[in-house]
């Protein structure tokens, strides 16, 4: 039960490059991760889920709470890289027709 | 003699014993000697100044440097002494926190208490086990006048004990309920907003919420976000998944909740689950939905709660008995 989330920042945008598993003991540490980057005036987040084998609700939590906090704040966040898996889970739980999902991982940059 | 004194003499023993001939017995006995100080709460400071005391009657002629060292072994031990005493207190300190939670689970069973209502054209079984103390999961049924029964299903994203205090808020408004507001697209638009202004904005809940109505044998539902149930047709012995789109309550308050509806046969079961039975994971990974539906379909035949039952048994086996999330099954079968 592990996760690296590995963090590239370049200009206003931040693209976040996960792998492992996302549950109950590694969400907090990935929101704890992300959650600055969202808080700032129209930050633009990429989150790459390519290399994640497993989520859960707890991990849906997290983000829709960066979702939440990127809208307050004007920013804008970007799902890729979903297994089919995962986009039965955003399917079921209607984010997928709020949030910006794609199961292609972002070409070059 | 006192104990300090018994407890020296003892040990004075053990120690002459082994320098007289080092054999496993003195050693077995220094074992036994120890777990008996440690029940006795003799520090590890209180010990070398017990071993100096029995050395020094036993080997009068040992070096004073030799003696000396022990001083300040015996420093040392003081700080090892005081972490042991701090793991002591620490374990009461847990045992209390432990019993604590048994009785907030304890008191959610009695707060989130739900009855089975029982109609003559219908058998209803349920069965819902929490992974750890407190459940996420929840259902809750409720009987109107008209004779229609309500039925929801709920996972609390975020587990534990917030997760337990946001579900009984849920369950007060949906016993609060005016009893002409029964469809279920209305109990979610009316939970998303109780939600959306009330719970904690990381926290978020999956619904389902479904109407039994007797007079015509329908059921109506709607999902908020929620794993679909399955839905079996007697008649030609086929499941079909009981699809309906809606957000997850407490994202967006202007949410709308659409509204399906469902014809029920003699025979035709209705099955609502939390995504503990569909996330189940095993040895060789997940859960397959041809494999789930495999195992209600060796035990359709059975009454709602045997079939809720043996499902369970099922997948906590193949699980190894380790429920990773909470598990919540619900069965509704058309009798008559």
């Amino acid at each position: 039960m592990n996760i690296s989330i590995d963090v590239k920042e370049l200009d206003q945008q931040t693209t976040m490059t996960l792998a492992g598993e996302i549950d109950a003991y590694t969400a907090p540490q990935l929101r704890e991760t992300a959650f600055p980057y969202t808080e700032k005036k129209q930050a633009s987040v990429v989150i790459d889920l390519s290399g994640v084998t497993y989520m859960d609700s707890t991990g849906l939590g997290v983000f829709v709470g960066l979702f939440k906090s990127l809208n307050a704040n004007d920013g804008t966040l970007k799902l890729v890289g979903l297994s089919d898996r995962l986009k039965r889970l955003f399917d079921i739980t209607g984010l997928a027709d709020i949030m910006n999902i794609n199961s292609e991982a972002e070409g070059g940059v | 003699m006192n104990f300090r004194d018994r407890m020296l003499d003892e040990y004075k023993e053990i120690l002459k014993t082994y320098i007289h001939d080092q054999t496993e017995q003195a050693l077995y006995m220094s074992q036994k000697f120890s777990r008996k100080s440690i029940e006795y709460k003799i520090s590890p400071e209180e010990m070398i100044s017990l071993h100096k005391t029995s050395i020094m009657d036993l080997e009068p002629d040992l070096p004073e440097s030799l003696l000396l060292s022990l001083d300040i072994l015996l420093e040392v031990m003081m700080s090892y002494g005081l972490a042991y005493r701090e793991h002591q207190s620490l374990r009461t300190i847990q045992r209390e926190l432990i019993n604590e939670i048994e009785v907030a689970a304890s008191m959610q069973q009695t707060l989130l208490g739900t009855q089975i209502p029982r109609i003559s054209s219908l058998d209803i079984g349920a069965i819902s086990v929490p992974a750890k103390q407190m459940s996420g999961d929840y259902y809750h049924f409720v009987s109107h006048e008209n004779g229609a029964i309500s039925v929801a299903i709920a996972d609390i994203i975020g587990k534990g004990i917030p997760a337990a205090l946001c579900m009984s808020m849920i369950k007060y408004s949906m016993d609060s309920m005016p009893d002409d507001s029964q469809n279920p697209g209305d109990v979610l638009e009316r939970l998303n907003r109780v939600v959306e202004q009330n719970v904690d904005p990381t926290m978020f809940i999956t619904m389902f919420s479904g109407l039994y109505h007797p007079d015509n044998h329908t059921f109506y539902y709607s999902s908020a976000g929620h794993e679909p149930g399955f839905f079996y047709h007697a008649e030609t012995g086929t499941f079909e998944e009981l699809q309906a789109k809606g957000l997850l309550l407490g994202v967006d308050k202007k949410a709308k909740y659409n509204e399906y509806e469902r014809k029920v046969e003699v025979g035709d079961v209705i099955l609502l689950m939390s995504d503990g039975v569909t996330e189940c994971r095993t040895e060789e990974g997940f859960l397959e939905v041809d494999t789930l539906i495999a195992y209600i379909k060796k035990y359709i035949h059975l009454s709602a709660q045997d079939i809720a039952d043996k499902v369970y048994k099922e997948l906590e086996y193949l699980q190894d008995f380790q429920l990773r999330d909470d598990f919540t099954l619900i069965i509704l079968k058309r009798t008559a």
